[in-house]
């Protein structure tokens, strides 16, 4: 699509934009980015994005935090330095286990919380001091912006755009 | 659209009470009437003779073989595996080693019979509170709903409303219940009986409290509190929707009526666990055991509601129920089945690490008798819940929510049975003919008091302020 043109099409108003997104693709035109200064619930799904797979990373890394927790505690209160437990002086894991169930719970939710965030921000290509990638400012006020490529047919574009409910339409040669 | 109960519906709750009341005769006409008759039944059953003195010993290392405890550590045990027997015997003065051998094992003997007499009681018991339970916390989930006026759950009124038709029989029944044992048909609560509380200080300590009187008004007020709350919110409920002018105001007046509810609830749920169950080991307490039962309750409810609106959709009612609604009653589902855990646990380990002779032997003596029943709880109404309703996308699936949500109900009957089993029938439990047949009557009952409220009124709250937003609620 070198003759293909990028689009900005800014809508005021979720809603507008989730019927104008499912139109858009419906008229088979490709949509490169969305930008909302809110998660729009269900905008996903109309753009067609694959389902997120953060929750199976979650997942496993909740399991390893648990088993790390495991570990830890087994090698601190049990084998390094041996613990008298609540006046059971058993010595075994599983017998001392309802005192660690806490710190296993903890640490399962440390490990899941924390390394979610961080596979996000790798994922998301966002580290701290990154330029924002937004073309217009206001999508992290009121504004909702579609970028889209268009081939080389702006009058019907544009009046595609107004009456789906764009409020502001304008044309970019494309970068690439 | 108005519901239709089911002729086959109608028959198989109606068969299922007819086996079920044939069980429980079973039960009570089966009961031993003699010491003797108890010792021979205690001998022919599985769970052996769980008796006192070296016997018990015995049985308390050889399930422990393979574990090594202190001196010190076994001497705790064997004071509390005596103040079980203590407890149950009623035997507080003639217990010590001193005690004849021949007293002793009369005691022990007429201890035996008491429990082989709870047997079919605490069947009937567990089964009456468990259905009681399952319609106590519908109304409570229906009142949180009225009282954050939720947009969400109007579709779902109806059928919320119908389950908690059985609060008033299934009360009345529990009250009966109460009732024999206050007049001594049976020996489920052994603080009632005055002959025990004489030799026992830790219970003379509490009848301030733990007394009969105290304990029928307790559970009049109770139960005419929640029966009251159920009656009105029904009536406003059903002239909302006749009258369109006052709609709003029919709204706002049971907005006030669950708040108000809420805070009564919340206070004479803690009271009626006290009484009902917590009482049944009258030397044991727990500061949070109110809020473990409100929790099984809760997750109980709501997975009833799942389950039934999933029925009520499979036979071509509620049309406007759509998945986002099945999937939000999934996350409640998830959700309570965790916290249920949460106050589990919590009871357990601060028990556990504390190590109070008084407190321990709750846990002991279901550990050692209870395995089964006790340990499964917890893949039942934790690991099981928790790992299938993990996904988002397997709470909407109708029959992954109906498979999670009987083993949860299941789990929910068994908690009620750990906590009233252990101190009624001691060792001597078994999940049979008596104990099913009970569970059988009761959800008989339940079927059909519920699916006869529900026929009474259209299936949708229509003039509700929020039916609208209700119908086309997604996520």
């Amino acid at each position: 699509m070198d003759s293909g043109k990028v689009v900005h099409a800014v809508f005021d108003d979720d809603d507008v934009l989730l019927k104008a997104v499912e139109h858009i693709r419906k008229n088979k035109y490709t949509i490169e980015e969305v930008y909302t200064p809110f998660p729009v619930h269900g905008l996903d799904k109309v753009m067609g994005l694959s389902p997120t797979r953060i929750s199976i990373a979650s997942f496993m890394f909740g399991c390893l935090g648990l088993t790390v927790a495991i570990l830890i505690t087994n090698y601190i209160m049990i084998e390094d330095w041996p613990q008298n437990i609540g006046g059971k002086p058993s010595f075994s894991y599983f017998e001392n286990l309802p005192a660690f169930v806490p710190i296993l719970f903890e640490m399962t939710v440390f490990f899941a919380a924390h390394l979610m965030v961080i596979t996000f921000y790798l994922r998301s290509k966002l580290w701290p001091f990154k330029k924002a990638e937004n073309p217009i400012k206001e999508t992290t006020d009121d504004k909702f912006l579609v970028v889209l490529e268009t081939p080389d047919d702006s009058s019907k574009t544009k009046t595609f755009l107004k009456e789906l409910g764009a409020t502001q339409i304008v044309f970019k040669a494309n970068e690439s | 659209m108005e519901y239709h109960f089911s002729k086959f519906l109608k028959r198989g709750s109606i068969i299922c009470i007819l086996i079920g009341a044939v069980a429980i005769a079973y039960g009570f006409w089966n009961m031993p009437k003699t010491v003797e008759q108890a010792q021979e039944r205690a001998a022919a059953t599985h769970h052996g003779h769980h008796g006192h003195g070296s016997s018990s010993d015995d049985s308390h290392h050889g399930s422990h073989d393979d574990q090594t405890h202190s001196d010190q550590d076994n001497e705790q045990h064997e004071h509390i595996e005596h103040s079980v027997v203590e407890s149950l015997d009623n035997q507080k003065t003639n217990h010590h080693q001193s005690a004849s051998d021949k007293k002793s094992h009369d005691n022990h003997g007429k201890h035996l019979l008491h429990q082989f007499q709870n047997k079919p009681w605490a069947a009937v018991y567990v089964a009456a509170l468990f259905f009681f339970f399952i319609a106590l916390g519908t109304l409570a989930f229906y009142a949180v709903q009225r009282a954050s006026q939720a947009g969400w759950p109007i579709v779902l009124y109806r059928v919320m409303e119908s389950i908690s038709a059985y609060v008033i029989p299934g009360g009345i029944i529990v009250f009966i219940i109460l009732l024999f044992s206050v007049f001594g048909a049976n020996h489920m609560f052994v603080w009632m009986d005055p002959k025990v509380v004489e030799h026992d200080v830790i219970i003379q300590n509490k009848t301030w409290y733990l007394n009969i009187n105290g304990f029928i008004l307790r559970a009049l007020v109770i139960l005419l509190g929640w029966g009251l709350y159920r009656t009105f919110v029904r009536k406003f409920s059903l002239k909302q929707d006749q009258d369109v002018y006052l709609a709003m105001n029919y709204h706002r007046k049971n907005f006030r009526l669950s708040a108000g509810f809420l805070v009564f609830y919340i206070l004479s749920v803690s009271v009626m666990s006290w009484d009902w169950l917590m009482s049944i080991d009258p030397h044991w307490f727990s500061t949070l055991f109110g809020w473990y039962v409100f929790a099984s309750m809760f997750v109980s409810g709501i997975t009833v509601i799942a389950i039934m609106t999933i029925y009520l959709k499979s036979r071509g009612y509620l049309e406007f129920v759509n998945n986002s609604h099945i999937h939000d009653l999934a996350k409640f589902m998830f959700g309570i089945s965790i916290f249920w855990t949460y106050l589990w646990f919590s009871q357990y380990m601060l028990i556990w690490y504390s190590n109070i002779p008084e407190e321990v032997t709750y846990f002991i003596s279901r550990f050692e008798d209870y395995q089964l029943p006790f340990l499964s709880l917890l893949i039942l109404n934790f690991l099981f819940p928790v790992l299938v309703l993990m996904n988002t996308d397997f709470k909407r699936i109708n029959y992954i929510v109906v498979v999670t949500g009987i083993v949860i109900v299941i789990g929910h009957y068994l908690d009620v049975f750990n906590m009233v089993m252990p101190g009624t029938v001691g060792d001597q439990w078994s999940l049979g003919f008596v104990e099913i047949g009970a569970f059988a009557f009761f959800l008989g009952l339940f079927i059909l008091i519920v699916f006869r409220s529900l026929e009474k009124a259209p299936l949708l709250a229509k003039k509700d302020p929020f039916t609208e937003e209700s119908k086309r609620f997604h996520y």
